[in-house]
C-alpha cells in the first residue's frame, strides 16, 4: 500500500520499507493476532462465551503456531538460514526450536489453565489472552538478531507475566508476588536497557552480527564500556532466568502465582531469556569469550548450589519447585559458559525437555492444590500413591526426570550439559554440577516417597517431612500388621481399601479429609503428554537430541 | 551355532525390567492378591533360566567378551548399547540371577507387594545391566538406576529410622557418582581429542593414552563412585545403617549384589582403564583395605545387633576383594573375583536367616536370644554353614576365595597379606560369640517357641547352602572360567605400566614396574597361573 501511494506523488521522498518474510515471523504473529482477536471478540461477547471458548481459541492458536515453526523448520532446513525483516529477525535452526519449545509450552498450559480457572471461578479469557501475548514475546527473545528487538521481546514477554501472577485476585498472595515480579522486573529491564545502550557505545551497534563484526575486526584497547554493557546484559538476563544472586524475587512469585502459571512462566520465560542469552554471548560477544566466561561460570556454580540446598528445606512444594528452577538455570548456563556449538544444542535440549518435565509437575501441583490453590505443603502429598496410584505415578516420573533418573530426558539433558563444559575442560564446574544434582535428587525423591507413603495418624504434624516417614513409632506399627490382619477385614474389598488396612491403617477422619481430587480431563491429557515425552524419549532419544542438534545459530 | 547369535544379555536385562513395568501398570483391584508375588517370582526364574543359558553357552578358555550385542543408542552423544560378558563377569550375573528370586521368596514385603516387587525387579535389571554394559555411559546409567529403587525400598518398607537411612545411602552414593560421569566423559573427551572419534566404549577407551597426573586424578574420580559403592573403609558410614534399616530383601540385595557393583567397577574399569595409576596408587586402596578388613573385624565384635554385625563383617570382606585386586596378580585377583561370588552367597544366606529370626521373634539383639539352636535346628544348620563358610572353614567357599587373596597378595605385597589375616582370626571371633550367644545355652519360654524353617523356607535357603558347599569343595569349573580373563586383564595392566617405563622413572611418580616378562602370565591354560618368580615381590 505504501508504495501505491508514493508512487502517484513522486516528488516525496521515498521511504525504504524493509521487505518483511513473513514466514520468518509467522508464529509469533499467530500468537499476537490470536491474543488480539481473543480479547476483542470476548469483551464483545462477554456473556456468551464460557472458560471454554478461551481455552478452544488457546489451544487452536497455539497449535497453529506449531504447525507454522513447523514449517519454518522444513524451511531452513531445505533453504538454509538467513537473516530478514531488514536484519532484525535471525531465521535459523534455533529460532525455530525456540518458537517450537514456547508453542507446545503453551499448548500445554492452556490445557491445564482450562481446569484450574473453572475451579477457582475467575472467569475471563484474559487469562489465555495474557498467555499467548506473553509467549509471543518469548518467540521474539528467540528470533531477536538485534538487542533492541530482544528488549522488545523481554518487555512483551514480562509484563503479560506480571498480570498473569497476579491473575487470581481471591488471592492475596498473588496479588504480593505480582507486585514483587514487576518492581524487580521493571528494575532490571531497566539494567538492561541501560546495557544495551553501553554495548551500543562501545561496539556502535545494536545489531548482533554487526556487534560481532566490529568485535572481531577491532581490538578495544580500552574496553571497560564494553565490560560494562555486557555485566549489565547479564544482570538483566540473570533475573529473568532466575540465576543466583539475581533469583530473590523468584521463589515468592513462584509461590504467589496461580499454578499453571508458574509452570508456564518457569518454562517460557527461562526458554526466551535463554535463548537470547546464548545467542547475544555465544553468537556477538563469542570473540571476547574470555572476558564473560568467568561471569557465567560463577553465576552458574552459585544457582547450582544455592538452588540445590536451599530447595532441601523447603516445606512448601512450590517454594522448592522455585529453587529447583534456579538449579536447573544453573544447569543450563553450563552451556553457556561451554559456548560451543554443544554447550548451545545441549542448551536447548535441556530447555526443551526441561520444559515437559516443569509444566507438568505444575499440572500436578494445579491440581494437587485444591480449590483456592492453597494445598502446597509436602505433607499434602502423602498417601496419594493410595488414593491416586496414576497421578502419583506420573508426578513420580517428572519428578526423577527432574532429578536426572537415567532413561528419562532428564538425564541426557544433564549428560549434555555437563559433556560440554568436560570437552571445555572446566572440570570444576562439571563436578560441582553433579554434586548439586545429588543434593537436588534427594529433595525430588523425597516428595516421592512421601506420595508413596502410607497416610500417618490424623494430625501428624511432621507428616511428609524428612523425618516423617523415618520415626519409629509408625513404622513399629507397619511391623507388627501382618498378614493376618489383612486377611480378616479387607479381603472383600479388595483394592485401594485393603492396602490401608495392610499399612498402619490411619483414623476414618484422616482418608475423608484428603480424598482424591478431581483431575479434569484437559489436564489428563497434557500431564500424559509430559510424562510420556519424558519417559519415552529418554529410552529412545535419537529424534530430540537430533533435533536440539540440527538447531544450530547461524552465526557462531 | 544359531544360539550364538541370540541377544542372551540384552535379553537378561530386559525380561525384569519388561517384567517390573508390566507388573507396575497392572491395577491392584483386577487381580487375585498373590498375584503380583507369584508374578514377580515367575519374571525372577525366567531371568534366572536366562542367565544359566548364558554360562552353559560360555565358552571356557576364551578370555575376551562373550555374546557380545552392539546397538547405537544415542548417536548424537556417542552412547551404544554395548553389552558383553566375560570370565569376570559371568558368575556374578548367576549370583545375581539367583539371589533376585530367593530373597522375593524369602524375604517377601510386609505391605504393598505390588510395588515392592515391582522396584526389586527394576533394581534387578539395572544391577544385571551394570554387569554388562561394556559401555561406560552404558553401565553409569545402570549403576545409577540401581540407587532409585534401593532408596525406594528402604524408606518405604524398612525399619526404625529407615528414612535417615535411606537419605544417607542416596546421597553418599549419588555424591561418587557425580565424580564417576565427569571422569568417563573426560576420559572419553581425551581419547577424542587423540583419535577424532567419540565413544564411551570400554575396548575403545582402554587405548586412550593418559599423562601420569590425569591418569591419577581420573582413576580418584572413578575409583570415589566405586568405594562409597562397595563400600571401601573410609566411605562405608553408610552401609551399617542401609543394611541395618534396610528390609530383609533389600539388605540381602544391597549387600550381596550392588556392594559387588563398587568392586567389580574397579576391576573392570580402573585396572583397564588406568593401568598405569592403579600401580601407582595400589599401595593405598591396598592399606586401606586392610584396614577396612581390622577395623570392620573390630566394630562387628562390639555389636549387639546381628543385622549391623553383618554390615561391619561384610565390610571386612569387601576389604578382602578389594586386597586381591590391588595385588596385580593372576591368583590375588582371581580370588577376589570369586570372592566376590562366595561373599554374596554369604552375605545373602547370613542376611536371609538373621531375617527369618527377626520375624519369628520381632528382635535382632543377640541379648534377646537364646538356645535357638534346640527348637529350631535348621535355622541354626543354615547360619552355621553361612557363618563358617565367611570365617573361611575349609571345604567352604569363603577360604577358597579368601586363601587365593592372600597367597596373591603374599607374592606381591607381602605385608598387607600378613596383616590381613589377622582379619580372619578376629572374623572367627565375632561370629562365633553371637552365634554362641543367640544359638547356644538355655532357651526361655519364647526361645522355646520359636518356630523352625518351613518346607518353604528350607527352599529358599537350600540353593545357596549348596552352593556355598559346591564352590569350597569343587571351584575348578568356576575358576576355570574366571582365570582366562582375569590373566589378561593382568597382562594388560603389566603391558600397559612396562610400556611406559621411562616416562615412570623420570616422573618417578610410580613404583618402578616389575620386570616380568609378559609371557608368564599370558597362557592361562591351568587354572591358577604360573608361580610368580621371587624377584617380583618388592613393588613399592
Amino acid at each position: 500500500m505504501p508504495t501505491l501511494v508514493l508512487a502517484a506523488s513522486s516528488a516525496a521522498p521515498v521511504i525504504h520499507t524493509p521487505h518483511v518474510d513473513y514466514l520468518s515471523i509467522l508464529p509469533m504473529l499467530i500468537m499476537m493476532g490470536g491474543a488480539l482477536g481473543l480479547m476483542v471478540v470476548s469483551s464483545m461477547f462477554r456473556k456468551v462465551l464460557g472458560v471454554g471458548a478461551g481455552t478452544l481459541v488457546a489451544t487452536v492458536v497455539s497449535a497453529a503456531a506449531l504447525v507454522a515453526a513447523l514449517f519454518q523448520w522444513d524451511e531452513v532446513a531445505t533453504h538454509g538460514a538467513k537473516v530478514t525483516v531488514a536484519g532484525a529477525i535471525a531465521f535459523d535452526g534455533f529460532d525455530v526450536f525456540i518458537q517450537i519449545t514456547v508453542a507446545v509450552a503453551l499448548l500445554l498450559t492452556a490445557l491445564i489453565g482450562d481446569g484450574y480457572l473453572r475451579r477457582e471461578g475467575v472467569e475471563g479469557p484474559e487469562f489465555h489472552v495474557l498467555a499467548m501475548m506473553s509467549a509471543s514475546g518469548a518467540m521474539m527473545m528467540g528470533a531477536a538478531n538485534d538487542l533492541i528487538v530482544i528488549f522488545l521481546g523481554l518487555e512483551i514477554m514480562s509484563i503479560a507475566l506480571y498480570v498473569l501472577a497476579a491473575f487470581n485476585h481471591k488471592r492475596a498472595e498473588s496479588g504480593e508476588a505480582a507486585l514483587k515480579y514487576f518492581v524487580l522486573g521493571a528494575f532490571s529491564s531497566a539494567v538492561f536497557v541501560y546495557g544495551i545502550a553501553l554495548t551500543y557505545g562501545a561496539a556502535g551497534s545494536t545489531n548482533l552480527p554487526q556487534v560481532a563484526d566490529y568485535l572481531s575486526k577491532n581490538v578495544i584497547a580500552s574496553n571497560g564500556v564494553l565490560l560494562a554493557g555486557l555485566a549489565l546484559l547479564l544482570v538483566g538476563f540473570g533475573f529473568k532466568i532466575a540465576a543466583v544472586p539475581f533469583h530473590m524475587w523468584s521463589p515468592d512469585v513462584y509461590q504467589g502465582s496461580p499454578s499453571p502459571i508458574t509452570g508456564f512462566m518457569a518454562a517460557v520465560a527461562k526458554a526466551g531469556a535463554f535463548a537470547a542469552l546464548l545467542r547475544v554471548f555465544v553468537s556477538s560477544f563469542g570473540t571476547v569469550r574470555t572476558d564473560w566466561q568467568p561471569m557465567i561460570w560463577l553465576l552458574a556454580i552459585l544457582s547450582l548450589v544455592l538452588g540445590a540446598v536451599v530447595a532441601l528445606l523447603q516445606k512448601d512444594v512450590k517454594r522448592m519447585m522455585a529453587y529447583s528452577s534456579i538449579n536447573h538455570a544453573g544447569f543450563m548456563l553450563l552451556g553457556v559458559e561451554a559456548a560451543t556449538a554443544q554447550g548451545v544444542s545441549s542448551s536447548l535440549y535441556y530447555l526443551f525437555t526441561y520444559m515437559f518435565l516443569v509444566i507438568g509437575s505444575f499440572a500436578v501441583i494445579t491440581v494437587m492444590a485444591r480449590d483456592g490453590d492453597t494445598g502446597h505443603q509436602i505433607s499434602d502429598y502423602r498417601g496419594l500413591a493410595q488414593r491416586q496410584p496414576v497421578l502419583a505415578l506420573a508426578f513420580a516420573v517428572l519428578l526423577l526426570g527432574q532429578a536426572g533418573a537415567p532413561f528419562t530426558t532428564g538425564f541426557l539433558a544433564k549428560f549434555g550439559v555437563v559433556g560440554a563444559v568436560v570437552a571445555t575442560h572446566a572440570y570444576v564446574l562439571a563436578v560441582v554440577a553433579m554434586l548439586s544434582a545429588a543434593i537436588a535428587a534427594f529433595f525430588y525423591l523425597r516428595v516421592a516417597v512421601t506420595m508413596f507413603s502410607p497416610v500417618g495418624p490424623a494430625g501428624d504434624p511432621v507428616a511428609g517431612d524428612a523425618a516423617g516417614y523415618g520415626d519409629g513409632e509408625a513404622t513399629g506399627s507397619i511391623g507388627t500388621v501382618g498378614p493376618p490382619v489383612a486377611t480378616d477385614g479387607a479381603a472383600d474389598d479388595g483394592g485401594v481399601a485393603d492396602l490401608r488396612v495392610l499399612t498402619d491403617a490411619p483414623p476414618a477422619t484422616a482418608v475423608t479429609e484428603r480424598g482424591a481430587v478431581p483431575v479434569p480431563g484437559l489436564t489428563t491429557v497434557a500431564l500424559g503428554l509430559c510424562t510420556t515425552f519424558s519417559v519415552v524419549f529418554g529410552i529412545i532419544p535419537g529424534p530430540i537430541l537430533d533435533f536440539a542438534h540440527q538447531a544450530t545459530l547461524l552465526f557462531t | 551355532m544359531s544360539t550364538a547369535d541370540f541377544p542372551y544379555l540384552t535379553v537378561l536385562v530386559l525380561a525384569p525390567a519388561v517384567g517390573a513395568a508390566v507388573i507396575a501398570l497392572v491395577p491392584r483391584p483386577a487381580v487375585p492378591r498373590r498375584f503380583f508375588e507369584t508374578a514377580g517370582a515367575v519374571v525372577a526364574v525366567v531371568t534366572l533360566a536366562v542367565a544359566v543359558a548364558i554360562a552353559v553357552e560360555f565358552k571356557t578358555g576364551d578370555a575376551g567378551f562373550q555374546m557380545v550385542s552392539n546397538n547405537v543408542w544415542a548417536k548424537e552423544l556417542g552412547i551404544q548399547w554395548s553389552v558383553g560378558v566375560d570370565g569376570i563377569s559371568l558368575f556374578l550375573l548367576v549370583m545375581t540371577a539367583l539371589l533376585f528370586p530367593l530373597s522375593m521368596l524369602g524375604a517377601p514385603a510386609r505391605r504393598d507387594p505390588k510395588s515392592f516387587v515391582a522396584w526389586l525387579l527394576l533394581m534387578e535389571a539395572a544391577c544385571l545391566g551394570s554387569f554388562v554394559s561394556l559401555d561406560l555411559v552404558l553401565f553409569f546409567l545402570f549403576f545409577e538406576l540401581t540407587l532409585v529403587p534401593a532408596y525406594f525400598l528402604i524408606a518405604g518398607w524398612g525399619f526404625g529410622r529407615r528414612g535417615y537411612a535411606a537419605i544417607k545411602f542416596f546421597i553418599y552414593t549419588f555424591a561418587g557418582s557425580a565424580f564417576l560421569l565427569v571422569g568417563i566423559l573426560a576420559v572419553a573427551f581425551l581419547h577424542q581429542s587423540q583419535t577424532g572419534v567419540l565413544t564411551f566404549e570400554l575396548p575403545a577407551l582402554m587405548h586412550t593414552h593418559l599423562s601420569g597426573t590425569e591418569g591419577v586424578l581420573l582413576f580418584l574420580a572413578f575409583t570415589a563412585a566405586f568405594a562409597v559403592k562397595a563400600p571401601i573403609f573410609p566411605f562405608h558410614t553408610w552401609s551399617p545403617d542401609a543394611y541395618a534399616e534396610a528390609p530383609t530383601a533389600a539388605a540381602v540385595l544391597l549387600s550381596a549384589v550392588m556392594a559387588k557393583l563398587g568392586t567389580y567397577g574397579i576391576i573392570r574399569f580402573d585396572l583397564n582403564l588406568f593401568p598405569q595409576a592403579t600401580r601407582t596408587l595400589a599401595p593405598w586402596l591396598l592399606t586401606l583395605a586392610v584396614i577396612g578388613i581390622l577395623y570392620g573385624a573390630l566394630v562387628a565384635c562390639a555389636q549387639r545387633d546381628l543385622k549391623r554385625l553383618l554390615a561391619y563383617s561384610s565390610l571386612a570382606q569387601i576389604g578382602f576383594i578389594v586386597l586381591g585386586t590391588f595385588a596385580i596378580d593372576s591368583r590375588g585377583l582371581t580370588g577376589g573375583v570369586l570372592q566376590m561370588v562366595n561373599h554374596g552367597l554369604i552375605i545373602a544366606t547370613l542376611f536371609i536367616v538373621v531375617g527369618w529370626i527377626y520375624e519369628r521373634r520381632g528382635t535382632w539383639q543377640v541379648s534377646g536370644l537364646r538356645g535357638l539352636q534346640s527348637p529350631a535346628p535348621v535355622l541354626a544348620g543354615a547360619f552355621t554353614v553361612g557363618m563358617m563358610a565367611s570365617i573361611g572353614l575349609p571345604g567352604l567357599n569363603g577360604f577358597v576365595g579368601e586363601f587365593l587373596v592372600l597367597i596373591g597378595t603374599f607374592e606381591t605385597h607381602r605385608w598387607w597379606a600378613v596383616v590381613a589375616t589377622l582379619g580372619v582370626i578376629v572374623a572367627a571371633v565375632y561370629l562365633l560369640w553371637a552365634y554362641q550367644q543367640a544359638f547356644h545355652g538355655e532357651p526361655d519360654e519364647e526361645d522355646t517357641r520359636t518356630r523352625d524353617l518351613g518346607w518353604n523356607e528350607k527352599l529358599v535357603i537350600a540353593p545357596l547352602i549348596v552352593l556355598i558347599v559346591a564352590i569350597g569343595v569343587f571351584p575348578k569349573p568356576v575358576l576355570d572360567r574366571i582365570t582366562p580373563s582375569v590373566d589378561r586383564l593382568i597382562v594388560h595392566v603389566d603391558g600397559a605400566t612396562h610400556t611406559r617405563v621411562p616416562a615412570d622413572v623420570l616422573s618417578g611418580a610410580a613404583p618402578v614396574a616389575r620386570p616380568q616378562p609378559l609371557a608368564a602370565a599370558a597362557p592361562g591354560a591351568s587354572s591358577v597361573a604360573a608361580p610368580t618368580p621371587a624377584s617380583l615381590r618388592g613393588a613399592p
